[in-house]
Order: C-alpha cells, then structure tokens, then sequence
C-alpha cells in the first residue's frame, strides 16, 4: 500500500505516521509537502497532527488553504481513503471535507493523556479490524478537541452511522465523565458519509507498538490495510 | 554618538563596574563608543560571562570515555553506541518567568530546544525543575499555571514531548521562582556541528526570524536581583513564536543533512553579540558584519538595539563560500528571513558596519573570553550552626500516624503532578516508554534496541543546610532515579541556581556545592558535559536556597527492561535496600508537620550509594525486578504510597511489617535516608533477589507483600499503640495525593 503524509509547516506527528506505516507495517510512504498540488499514485492519505502554521488562529484555518489541500479534495472526491488525526481532523473540518467545527476543550487546558474510545461502527474501511462495541484505549493531545455541530448535522451523521468512535469508560459506558473534552456526544472521530474520509482526535500512531505498553491502536492502521486486501508485513525496524 | 561621555550613571545602568570599565579601556585603546558599550555590558554580564562562577566551575569532572563534547559548546554531547550522541543541556529562565511566567516560561523552552539543534541533534524530549512559593499565595497560583501553560505552549506546538520534571513548592521561592529546562536530541556521532566561524572568507548567515526591538539587555536583567520594581523589567522579556521556531528547526535539520554548513549557533543571550564574537572567537577568527542587511521587524533601528536585541527564534552560520544560494533556498522553503551579513575575517576582530560605517570595532576573544574574572570572597553565614541544630529530644513523635502521612501527601512538592504533565504533549515523537510520573522518564532510541532514562532532581532545602551534602545528594539521587528505571548514568547538565554572589555566605554555599557536586560525579563515574549558572536569585535581599539543579542521562541497553515504580501484581515481595537511619534533618515531613526547616540533612555514603545502585541495575538487568523506586522526600511511608497508586493502569495496596531496630518511629516511616530503594520482586524470588543483594554489599531486607486495597505498615513490637500503624484505604491516600494541586488551584 502506498501512503501519502501531508507535510505542513508545523505539523509534528508526520514522523510518527511514517513511523508506523513504513517501519511498523512494512508499507511504502511517501512526504507530501503542503505546496504540492497533485497526489499520484497514492492508495491513502494521512493529514497528521500537530499546529500547522502555528495554530495562532482557530486550528486547521490556514492549513485549509495550503495548496495540498485542493489535491486531497480531489482525491477524497475520487473515493481515495484519508485519515486526519487530531490537528488533521480540524484541518479536514476547516476544509469541509467533514461536517462541524472544533471548541476549545471545556477545561480550556491543553490535554494529553489515555482515554477510552467505544467503536460505534465498525464496518468502515477505518475500523473494520474491531468488534462494534469494542473499547479502545488511544491517547489524546490537544487543546481544541471540543466538537461541536448542528443538531440537524448531528442527527444526520448519527442516523448515517458516520460517528465512528466515542469517548467512554473503560468498560465501553458513554457517560459525561468519560468526555475528556466537552465534545458534543462524546463524539471523539467521524466519517463522511462515502466512507472514505474519517477524521478523529486521538492519535492511534501514539498507541500502535508493544513497546509503548499498548497496541490498539494498530487495528486502525491495519483496518486501512485490510480494505485494500492488504495484509500488514513483518518488518525490521530500521533507521531513526 | 561618538561624542559619547561615559558617566557614572551609565556604568550603573550597564551594570559595569569602574574597575571593569578601566579594562574595556585598555582592550581598545580609547573609550568605546554607545553600541560597544552595550556589547561590553551584555557579554560582560555574569549571565553571558560566568564571571563570579568561572573559576570554580573549572574543578567539574567533564571528561570520559563516552564524552564527545564537554561545556563551552551549545550543549554537551555523550556516545550512546550504534553512531548515535546523545546531546543535552539545562538552562534557567528565572528571571524572566518570574516577570512574565507565560513568555518567560515559553521563551526558555524555546532557548534550549535551539542549544540542541544548532548541534545538529533532533531535540526527543524535554524536562524540567521548577521552584515556587507555596500555592496559598494567590501570585504563586498565577505564578505556576503562567509557568506551565507557557512551557506547554511552545513545547507542544514544536512537538518535542515534555517527558517529565518536579516541582517544589516552599515560601523561599516566592518571589524568585525557578524555572530550569533540559532538553535532550539524538544526533549521528560523525554529524555534530559546532558554533565556529572557520574559513576566512567564508558568508556569514542570518536566518529566522526577524530581529526587533524586544528583549534588549535581557542578559543584564538576568544578572541581576530583583526588587518590589520587578515588573517594570517586562519590556526585557522576549516573546516567543514555537512555530518560527519549529520551522527552524526543520530547516536547521535539512541543512545539516548537507555539507555546506561549517559553523551555527542560535543567537540567545545577548543575541548577535554573542553569536557572532562567540563563533569568532573559538576559531581565533573574526567577522564583519552589515547590520544594514539584518532582516528587522522595524525601520530606525539603531546599532545598538541591533546587536543587543534578544528576539527569539533566530540563528547565525557560516557557510562554505559559494554555496549561499542552496542555503537561502532552503530557508525560504521553510518561509524563514535569511540574509548573508558579512563575512569571515582573520582579523581576530568584530568588525560592524552600517552603510559600509564602521560602528563597532572589538577583539572577539574580548568580549567572548576575556571577560573578568573574579575569585569572590566566601564565609559560612552566621546562621549557620543555628540552622544545623536541631534536638530530636524536644521534637514530639508520632501520634497519630495515618494522620502524619496524609498531610505529607497533602503537600505539593510531594503530591501527584498529573494537573500540570497532563498539560504537556509527553508522547508526541512515539519514544515515550515510561510516562511522566515515574523515577525516570524512559524513551525508546528508534532504530537501536536501547533506551535513554532521564531525571532532573535537586533539594534545595538540603543544599541550604549542608550546601556539600544537598549538591552530593542531588547527584546521587538523580542517579538513583535512573537506577530505579534499570539504567546506567552516562552523562551530567547542571543549572547552578544561587542567590547573589556578592555576598560571601552565597559563594560559600557555591563553593561548597561545587565539590559536592564534583565529588559525587566522580565517584559515580559520570561527568558533567554542559550546565549554566544562574545567580543573583533573590528579591529584597532574600536569597533563594542554593538550588544546583541536575538533570541526568542513563542508558537502557535492553529496552524491553527498563521498569517503573508503581506495583505491578498481588503476592509480589516488597524488599527494601538500603538502611534506614535517624534522618530527621531537612524532610519534608519535619517541615509540614513539625514547620521547621533546620537540622543536618541526611548523609550519604557515596560507596553505599554506589553499591545499592549497581545492585538494583543489575536485578533490573536480570529481569528479577517488578517495580523499583526510589525513597526520597516523604521517606518510606510516601515512597510505599506512590508504589500503591501511582501508576495509571492500576493500585495495588501493600501490607508492611517494618522492623523498628531502636528509631524514632517518625524516623522510621518518613526520615529521608539516602541510598534506599523499594523493589517489588515476584515472591518465588524473593530469597534470589535477597541473597545477590546481600552479595553485593548491600544491605535488604524483605518488608512486606503486595496486594489488596489498602496500604498497612505496621511497626514490630508496636501493637499495642495503634496511633503508630499506617492503615488507609487506597482510594483515601489518592484522594489526597492524586487531588492536592488541583485542590489547591481551586480545580479540584
């Protein structure tokens, strides 16, 4: 499978997705830096997290008019897949290519730890190596995760089945509790409603590897290998 | 401007003394004209020129056999194997947190992250040791949450994991708070660059961000003490931009990857003047420069705010002659101002130009090196001896202990600092093995089987009782910290915080601390490769407590080894090493309970010390070993407690049976013994584990089991007085040491 990173200027976790894509999962990566206007060739795209520009301003609301941004459209158009984690995920909100917007986390503090994710769908092409219901334990890291929509939006992207995952306890209960950020129904990821564009706060790159104490977040990488018949390689870890 | 009558007053305003003014006389052979002046005053400073400290620092052991670059560079650099250093530094941005915790905090994140990319290293993670006043104090409050939220901000945004640190709180730091940052990158052994201005006719390259008018004699501010007029200093605050900054990097990183850079270095205090006679002088060169082609924020700047600038986020190179257009494109691919400035010369001399004007003319070496010196008088304070006493007889002992252990983990330099590391990307770069929170933070090296564990560590309270004991300690106990995570220290940052160094009892506590420092570092065998110093910390002639912070490097040759603190499974054993003795002096539990500061702090055997932690990194090694932590403040009882719950996955509780072997039992439980760790062994080899221990030396002693929900420590013999018995639910203890900040911010 060939992946395509988005490099924007201040994007962080591009390293961490090439990480797990090409060292972890044996696959083929290639950078894309954001003045780049044509994706060829590539099976996914990956907007990854960080603060592009900065994040001076409302997040993911100057990335959205990088150059690159119109080459992804193109592509999620033509049905190519695209991930966007955490900052990815406000830029594919910024951009429209998701529905809703991003508040600043309730407590108003930037916030990184574990938290709990339920899988509310897991016949995508994001999630179909998880059980539905099945409790995932990925970590955030954000300030601005709060989402937030319409309730006409809302109800649409439920009825669809487009909210992928959603925060929990760690025996799978939605609860307020368990909402680390005031997003609205706890929603923590979506998906548009082709399928082929998803969008979610936590960073499963972070929890993909036993030595990092935690691998769930490798069904996710692998779900994306699976809807391309692709099964993950073994590989050696090489360079740094 | 050359008309320039130097008064008195001026002198004053640049904190230059006349007897230092009579020198800058004979080095150029007139009087120096406003700009050189400044360039004199900045460089001069105690904070660019270590003047009070230079000839003290020089006893520091900062060789071995793994040390690639030792102090004088950006940063020190250790060999870690597979071709790979890595470099690290620790630096203090006191005072100006102090006058604006939120830039101040920001910029000193920013300032180190640079220190180790201008080396060539990509910056993995960041630490950092911060003192404030007690959190009763409502400016204290706005102190910290500036404080954390300013290192959070650039930290996170760079995308450089703030992997751990510690805070303690105590009324000494009140109105001088500390905030030191460590920064540690990984580079290739055989790519290490360095800040030399080498090849005579070689471009000088300015590139980043623009320079303004921010940040002007930040240096002198920061080698001075502070009065109720503190916050009238804001303007020398700089600003901090973490995206210019991580596009710097990226473009730092790019270049390096060529071979067209011969020398860089980030320009931080005192900004182009230090970069550029820096670099100058450390290759015996000099350089001209065009401060008409230095790109600025805004028109009319003079010479002199020019060179004296401090705004952030900028760096200076040297570049192979003719190969400037590949540099500029790579800087305008990363969106970065760049300007080729001047050139080498082999003049020995800073040469400035404005228009092709001649405005400034110094030797480098002057101003770099050549500095004063002073060997400042030192004397113990007189209240010294007093503060030493301390009669155990008139001291109550316990009563009521379950009652005494809540109110240590009440207090917050011992209480979980989850409100602020939760703040901080701690995971971003996927090397972070063990979290925030631990003895050490662990980081994988990717592409190695290794790992790197890392701490910061010091007590001030300490070092003031016993300035030799406290720096000792720190040492030690930085390295127990690594120990008790199964790593090997490899390499020392210090950031030597004291109070004014004019006044004789400070140089004492200095002096004193270096050879504690020294003595430790070399009986632990590991050497000290960068550090700074910062001095005149203290405000309405309050000195802080000499507070020589450490940060440490270990290394995990195994990384699937490496262990944590916390207890892992019921019917594990709990073994102790180490012995436990009357410690009282200096705790924390003498503090919060009994509210004295005094007595002699712990001693510490350097060969026990050596010995327990060799013992515990070889069981580590092993795999013998579940948890290991190490006792520290709060003692025994606080160390079982964090053993119970302060890991994320799980609490355990623990049942102790503690020997009382003739101590007070206050002692027992929460006197700071040094050289002691608790291990948690599986219980089939806990005779194993006991018998390699007592092989070694080291004395251990199996003390209780782990299991159930509750934390009991008894102590033998001592049924019948149930006020001494530790007995609490686990839920109890976290409710006090898991909530305690936050509680007290009023965001509980």
């Amino acid at each position: 499978m060939k992946i395509g990173v988005v490099v924007f200027p201040g994007s962080n976790c591009d390293h961490d997705c090439q990480y797990i894509f090409k060292d972890v999962l044996g696959q083929y990566v290639e950078m894309i830096w954001h003045k780049e206007t044509l994706l060829a060739g590539l099976d996914a795209v990956v907007l990854p997290g960080g603060f592009s520009y900065g994040d001076y301003l409302r997040t993911g609301a100057i990335a959205r008019f990088s150059p690159v941004m119109g080459a992804v459209k193109a592509f999620a158009k033509k049905g190519g897949l695209v991930i966007g984690i955490c900052n990815g995920f406000q830029i594919l909100l910024e951009a429209g290519l998701l529905p809703g917007v991003m508040l600043r986390n309730t407590s108003l503090n930037f916030i990184c730890k574990d938290v709990y994710v339920k899988v509310e769908n897991a016949a995508t092409r994001f999630t179909n190596r998880c059980e539905s219901g099945q409790v995932l334990k990925i970590p955030i890291a954000h300030a601005d995760g709060n989402y937030y929509t319409d309730p006409i939006t809302l109800g649409g992207i439920k009825a669809n089945a487009q909210v992928i995952f959603r925060y929990c306890t760690a025996d799978g209960k939605v609860t307020p509790d368990a909402n680390p950020n005031g997003s609205l129904d706890n929603i923590a990821g979506i998906m548009n409603a082709d399928g082929n564009v998803l969008g979610m706060m936590p960073h499963p790159e972070r929890s993909a590897e036993a030595i990092l104490g935690n691998e769930d977040g490798r069904l996710i990488f692998q779900s994306m290998l699976s809807s391309f018949g692709k099964p993950e390689l073994q590989s050696k870890l090489i360079g740094i | 401007m050359n008309a320039l009558v130097i008064t008195k007053a001026i002198l004053e305003q640049h904190k230059l003394s006349d007897d230092e003014y009579k020198k800058i006389l004979e080095i150029l052979g007139r009087e120096p004209n406003w700009t050189e002046l400044g360039m004199f005053s900045a460089m001069w400073s105690e904070h660019c020129s270590y003047k009070s400290s230079r000839i003290h620092l020089k006893k520091l052991p900062t060789t071995g056999p793994r040390v690639v670059q030792g102090p004088g560079e950006n940063a020190g650099a250790v060999d870690i194997g597979d071709g790979l250093c890595a470099v690290f530094k620790m630096e203090s941005h006191n005072h100006p947190s102090f006058i604006e915790p939120y830039q101040g905090a920001a910029t000193g994140v920013g300032g180190i992250l640079r220190d180790i990319f201008t080396m060539g290293a990509r910056p993995i993670a960041l630490l950092n040791s911060l003192r404030f006043g007690g959190l009763d104090n409502a400016n204290t409050r706005h102190l910290l949450k500036g404080v954390v939220s300013g290192i959070a901000g650039y930290g996170n945004c760079m995308g450089v994991p703030t992997v751990g640190g510690e805070i303690v709180f105590n009324d000494i730091y009140a109105l001088n708070p500390l905030v030191n940052v460590f920064c540690l990158g990984i580079a290739k052994k055989d790519k290490i660059f360095l800040g030399k201005a080498a090849g005579v006719g070689n471009p000088v390259i300015y590139f980043g961000s623009k320079t303004g008018r921010d940040g002007i004699h930040g240096a002198t501010m920061a080698s001075d003490s502070f009065d109720e007029q503190a916050a009238q200093k804001r303007p020398t605050v700089q600003v901090g931009d973490p995206f210019t900054e991580k596009l710097l990097l990226e473009a730092c990183l790019e270049l390096m990857a060529g071979d067209c850079l011969v020398g860089i270095q980030d320009m931080g205090a005192a900004g182009l003047t230090s970069s550029a006679c820096e670099m100058a002088s450390r290759e015996g060169t000099g350089v001209e420069l065009e401060l008409a082609d230095v790109p600025r924020r805004e028109p009319g700047m003079t010479p002199y705010e020019i060179m004296l600038s401090e705004s952030q986020e900028r760096m200076l190179m040297v570049v192979k002659a003719g190969r400037e257009d590949e540099v500029i494109k790579i800087c305008r691919k990363w969106d970065l101002d760049v300007a080729v400035i001047g050139r080498v010369t082999d003049t020995g001399k800073v040469v400035l130009k404005e228009h092709g004007q001649v405005v400034a003319e110094i030797p480098a070496k002057a101003l770099a090196d050549e500095g004063p010196r002073y060997d400042r008088p030192s004397s113990p304070p007189a209240y010294q001896e007093m503060l030493q006493s301390l009669n155990h007889d008139a001291l109550p002992d316990l009563k009521d202990a379950n009652a005494a252990l809540l109110a240590l983990l009440d207090s917050p330099t011992i209480a979980s600092k989850r409100w602020v590391y939760e703040q901080y990307d701690h995971m971003v770069r996927t090397n972070t093995m063990v979290r925030p929170g631990s003895d050490a933070a662990v980081l994988r090296v990717k592409g190695t089987n290794k790992a790197l564990a890392l701490s910061v560590d010091c007590n001030g309270r300490y070092c003031l009782l016993n300035p030799y004991e406290g720096a000792k300690i720190a040492i030690a106990e930085c390295a127990r910290n690594l120990a008790c995570s199964g790593a090997e220290p490899i390499g020392v940052t210090d950031c030597l915080n004291f109070g004014n160094p004019q006044r004789p009892e400070v140089m004492w506590q200095f002096v004193l601390a270096i050879e504690g420092l020294k003595d430790a570092c070399e009986a632990l065998n590991v050497p000290i490769v960068s550090g700074n110093v910062s001095l005149y910390n203290e405000t309405n002639d309050l000195s802080i407590y000499p507070t020589p912070m450490i940060g440490m490097v270990g290394l995990i040759e195994d990384a699937d080894r490496a262990v944590t603190q916390w207890f892992k499974e019921s019917g594990d054993a709990i073994i102790l090493l180490g012995q436990t003795r009357e410690d009282l002096g200096g705790t924390e539990y003498l503090k919060v309970v009994h509210h004295r500061e005094q007595g002699s702090p712990p001693l510490l055997s350097l060969e026990t010390e050596k010995a327990v932690q060799a013992c515990t990194i070889r069981l580590i090694r092993d795999g013998l070993v579940q948890s290991a932590h190490d006792c520290s403040d709060g003692g025994l009882a606080v160390a079982l407690t964090e053993c119970c719950i302060a890991g994320s996955a799980q609490q355990l509780g623990a049942v102790v049976q503690l020997p009382l072997d003739g101590l007070r039992r206050d002692a027992l439980l929460f006197g700071e013994s040094q050289s002691r760790i608790v291990l948690s062994v599986k219980a089939e080899l806990a005779e194993r584990v006991l018998n390699t221990a007592w092989d070694a030396g080291v004395h251990a002693a199996r003390i209780g089991t782990v299991g159930g929900a509750r934390l009991v420590i008894q102590v033998d013999g001592d049924q019948q007085a149930a006020g001494c018995k530790i007995d609490l639910e686990l839920t109890a203890l976290y409710d006090h040491w898991g909530l305690a900040i936050p509680r007290a911010l009023g965001q509980d």
